[in-house]
């Protein structure tokens, strides 16, 4: 080995002068430059790239990535109250064996036949999700929970041909501002206008106001369950009649760890369900964890309307075996162009897999015993958080796994509370609402799942007495 | 050139079936507490929580199961994925490797919560900033957002940023017209339309791409923006594009560089000497994250500084020493997505980029286009194959599109059925091209930097022996696969409404019952 070449890049294995020189033999070319002749000069970046040094070993990598990252805090090391629309779960060890999986990790996609594990992983996440949500189908998800939202309002105007949602005023910023961007400012052809809901003394949707504001115009009422605000919805029947009665779609937000105590959103005739999938086996990952399910009854207008990927059960030229393909699909963008149902792309669909992992882990029992640990749990976070002096609770019960808390008694804000919690506590209080919901002073969102257990709350309410005394 | 010998495969045939059929009552494969009793003692019973009218009725069918059967089910079904455990030149795509060391560091980022106080997200914050600047210098931009998930929601982007800033000047009424070309991916086309611009679309003309001429009588003061990539998937560079770029912002209109094509450009040329206002990359292609069969996927947008302000938040800004996310945007479009990203993946695409350094990136697209023009001079010793736009005798970026249409019509076999086929041999099926086919029976392979001479050497013999059995035993093509898990799907029922089952409880309600 000639020690003056330059070294061979451990991902390049071309990266050697002798294989480049066999290459450009084979094609009759003298040098690499000559191969760019497409590109005149002055078009050309005239100088090297000026990037940071190379780490081109693996040790040196490895220690600026793991000692950058060691500057931040994480939940592993604090206990978090965090969630509003990202939440920490228990993840299986499985689920994230499976994900890891080279064959799952790494490609785009082959044909039915050379990706049939792969298709049929994905078409059992839609199959579990389906019997959570008692609907027949269902997408692989999109990107986010408000990008469902967004694509399944779209749906619902062009279902419809009506140009109006009526949605809780009370909703998430995070995923209202998604929502938003979807429906088109005024200025476009096709705007969905946003009409905003209130909500009533319960934190439910005011019944009332929904009453006179729903029309001949409404394409689609939306609301979640449990609300932005934790809060579970009890007039699902009652709003979906409402729906019904002026011609206008019902959807809703569900978010699937709760149903298996909670109704699906079809068991009170919703026509679309949404929601996030990061619940069902992902980590946060800082938010990039986040995934959003659409699901429906299983009837042609609704699934001509589907922006993304449908996975259908199949048969192949062997008889009694199965196969798994696209089903309906020459409606997206691929097909279609500009012609198809608004656009699709890559997604999240490795989360399907981690989904579907999930599900066949927990089956009905586990569905069960995380929704009434969860409900269990937060109850009683919220019971003991509001004996600490000063401290109020806006609901006292009727939530999931979220709930709100206000502190306008203690004098204090809450972004001092919980800048104390972290810096003398490790604990990360609940999300801080008083900028978006004025009306509600200063309050936060907490969030507590199966994870936090007695201990951890008993030890929040001992240091949010400690702060606040 | 050395003639690879072929090896005998078979994919795994595992014959598993859908995982309800797995079931037996009352198996678990995750069990959770009972509620503490201080917990019960202070609640009551979690049952009577649930207001009654909420109340499930029915356990959900799911299946049940224990942890290792689930755990084994899902084994295989990654076993029955080809997945890119040999070799996959799908072009387009860019496929790389992914740094294990990067999925390794990527796992502290686990139990990170996107609503963290800045200051416990100094590490992440100052990874993305970096990498900002990073894609900064390669491209010539601003500035960079990661919060699209891919790289159609990276176009989506550029529309509602085009909407805001047209929206600002009060035009947007008027400039409701968003030009791009038919070679273009279609998630141009698809996210202006869906942003809710008409679209025009122009015509390729026999150099591969659209003359300058039909640009200019396309634009006008309606012209919301120019949304095209470059080089194209044919391999093909428009030496016009400064020109285009000229006439568009003469128009008024913004100009958009889908830059999914990167790879063989890297290091060559930036955007901004072109005179783009924007363009955009993909992360999970051409800076070595996971591809993850579709996502997570990471658009990374990057814009002029005159663009910013209407970006969607948060942004990732330095203040002094302190990393911070930047909510107070009062012009931005509004946001694509929840949070500021995948962020695992730009940690993935940081290392990357960190790896590979200026040097390395300016290697990678030479050696890509290296290889592309190698394989290039391989497939044309096949009979029955063609280059696409053959008058053109330059040298191709990064991938060529070549077409079938000879052996379509000498054999009747065209490329979904050798597609099919070259997973026999344990290659991945080639990508075609997108919507609409502009040559017949096409396909695009795209080797790459990271595949050796010796892979692509096996790729085209692999593409060489199906020709030749395409010739000389057709039938064995038309009817592949034979070597993988399951033989050839029917499709017929795919769109047809009274057989398609999207889960499973549909389909036991139309074929079972």
């Amino acid at each position: 080995m000639n020690t003056n070449e330059p070294q061979a890049h451990p991902w390049m294995a071309n990266s050697t002068a002798e294989i480049q020189q066999a290459m450009l033999a084979a094609i009759g070319a003298r040098s690499i430059a000559e191969l760019f002749e497409q590109i005149p000069a002055d078009h050309r970046l005239r100088r090297p790239l000026d990037l940071p040094p190379a780490l081109v070993s693996e040790a040196e990598l490895s220690r600026h990535l793991v000692e950058t990252l060691r500057r931040n805090r994480t939940g592993a090391e604090c206990l978090s109250f965090l969630g509003a629309g990202c939440w920490p779960h228990h993840v299986p060890a499985v689920v994230d064996e499976i994900v890891g999986r080279t064959e799952f990790l790494t490609p785009v996609w082959g044909s039915p036949q050379s990706d049939h594990g792969r298709n049929q992983a994905w078409f059992e996440f839609n199959s579990q999700l389906g019997e959570l949500l008692d609907m027949e189908v269902v997408q692989l998800p999109v990107y986010s929970w408000g990008c469902a939202a967004g694509h399944a309002i779209r749906m619902a105007s062009r279902i419809t041909g009506r140009h109006e949602v009526l949605l809780p005023r009370v909703s998430d910023p995070e995923r209202l501002s998604v929502i938003r961007t979807y429906c088109e400012p005024r200025e476009m052809p096709r705007h969905i206008d946003l009409v905003p809901v209130d909500s009533d003394a319960a934190g439910e949707l005011d019944l009332a106001d929904l009453r006179r504001k729903i029309s001949q115009r409404t394409a689609a009422v939306y609301f979640e369950n449990p609300s932005y605000l934790g809060m579970i919805e009890t007039k699902g029947a009652e709003v979906a009649a409402l729906a019904q009665a002026s011609g206008a779609q019902l959807i809703v937000g569900a978010d699937p760890l709760s149903l298996g105590i909670l109704k699906a959103p079809a068991q009170y005739c919703a026509d679309i369900a949404v929601g996030p999938t990061q619940p069902l086996g992902v980590h946060m990952n800082a938010g990039g964890g986040v995934g959003g399910y659409i699901a429906s009854r299983d009837e042609e207008r609704y699934v001509r309307e589907y922006n993304g990927f449908l996975v259908s059960i199949t048969e192949t030229e062997r008889k009694g075996e199965h196969g798994f393909a696209l089903a309906s699909s020459h409606q997206t963008s691929y097909g279609m162009r500009e012609a198809g149902k608004d656009w699709t792309g890559n997604s999240v669909y490795l989360w399907a897999i981690a989904a579907a992992v999930y599900m066949a882990l927990l089956g009905p029992c586990g569905f069960r015993e995380i929704g009434q640990l969860i409900i269990a749990r937060s109850h009683y976070a919220a019971r003991r958080i509001g004996t600490v002096d000063g401290v109020r609770l806006p609901f006292e019960s009727g939530f999931f796994k979220e709930f709100v808390v206000n502190f306008d008694a203690t004098g204090s804000t809450v972004a001092q509370i919980n800048r104390r919690l972290r810096e003398e506590h490790a604990i990360f209080g609940g999300k801080d609402l008083s900028k978006e919901l004025p009306e509600l002073g200063q309050s936060a969102l907490f969030c507590v799942t199966e994870l936090h257990t007695a201990a951890d709350i008993d030890r929040l309410v001992a240091a949010l007495t400690e702060v606040l005394s | 050139m050395s003639r690879p010998e072929l090896r005998d495969y078979h994919a795994p045939v595992w014959r598993e079936p859908v995982i309800m059929e797995l079931s037996h009552p009352g198996r678990r494969g995750q069990i959770f507490p009972p509620p503490e009793p201080a917990v019960t003692a202070t609640v009551g019973s979690a049952e009577d929580l649930v207001p009654k009218p909420m109340r499930r009725k029915d356990a959900p069918a799911l299946p049940e199961l224990s942890e290792p059967e689930v755990q084994r089910h899902y084994l295989k079904l990654s076993q029955q994925t080809l997945g890119m455990m040999n070799i996959s030149l799908f072009g387009t795509c860019t496929m790389k490797y992914n740094p294990r060391a990067c999925e390794e560091a990527a796992r502290h980022l686990r139990h990170v919560h996107p609503l963290q106080h800045e200051e416990t997200l100094q590490g992440i914050l100052q990874i993305i900033h970096d990498f900002d600047l990073i894609l900064c210098e390669l491209s010539g931009m601003d500035q960079f957002i990661f919060q699209a998930g891919g790289g159609a929601d990276a176009a989506y982007t550029h529309c509602v940023v085009t909407r805001a800033y047209h929206q600002s000047r009060g035009e947007l009424e008027q400039r409701n017209e968003i030009v791009t070309s038919i070679q273009a991916h279609p998630c141009n086309a698809a996210t202006a339309a869906a942003s809710g611009f008409k679209v025009v679309t122009l015509m390729l003309e026999d150099n591969g791409y659209p003359s300058t001429e039909a640009l200019k009588a396309a634009v006008s003061n309606r012209t919301a923006a120019l949304m095209v990539g470059n080089p194209d998937d044919m391999g093909i560079y428009n030496p016009a594009i400064k020109d285009w770029v000229g006439i568009v912002h003469d128009a008024g209109g913004l100009c958009f560089y889908d830059h999914a094509n990167f790879n063989g450009v890297m290091g060559k040329l930036r955007a901004s000497e072109l005179g783009f206002d924007a363009c955009m990359y993909m992360l999970h292609k051409t800076f070595g994250a996971p591809k993850g069969g579709g996502g997570p996927a990471v658009g990374a947008y990057g814009c002029t500084a005159a663009l910013a302000p209407f970006l969607p938040g948060p942004v990732v800004t330095m203040e002094g020493s302190r990393y911070r996310l930047d909510e107070e945007r009062p012009l931005t479009a509004g946001k694509v997505r929840e949070f500021y990203g995948n962020v695992p993946q730009i940690l993935k695409a940081y290392g990357w980029a960190r790896a590979m350094g200026a040097a390395g990136i300016d290697q990678a697209s030479d050696l890509s286009v290296l290889a592309n023009n190698y394989m290039d001079r391989r497939l044309a010793e096949i009979g029955g194959l063609s280059r696409s736009n053959p008058d053109n005798r330059q040298w191709r970026m990064e991938m060529t599109r070549w077409s079938l249409g000879k052996l379509k019509e000498d054999t009747g076999i065209g490329t979904v059925e050798v597609a099919n086929r070259m997973a026999d041999y344990g290659i991945d099926p080639w990508w075609m091209s997108h919507e609409p086919w502009v040559v017949p029976e096409p396909f695009t392979p795209e080797a790459g930097e990271m595949y050796s001479k010796e892979d692509i050497d096996t790729w085209v013999a692999v593409v060489a022996r199906i020709v030749r059995e395409a010739y000389e035993t057709p039938d064995l093509v038309r009817t592949a696969p034979h070597r993988q898990a399951i033989r050839k799907i029917k499709g017929d029922v795919l769109d047809d409404p009274a057989r398609w089952a999207m889960t499973w409880r549909a389909y036991r309600r139309k074929h079972r019952r």
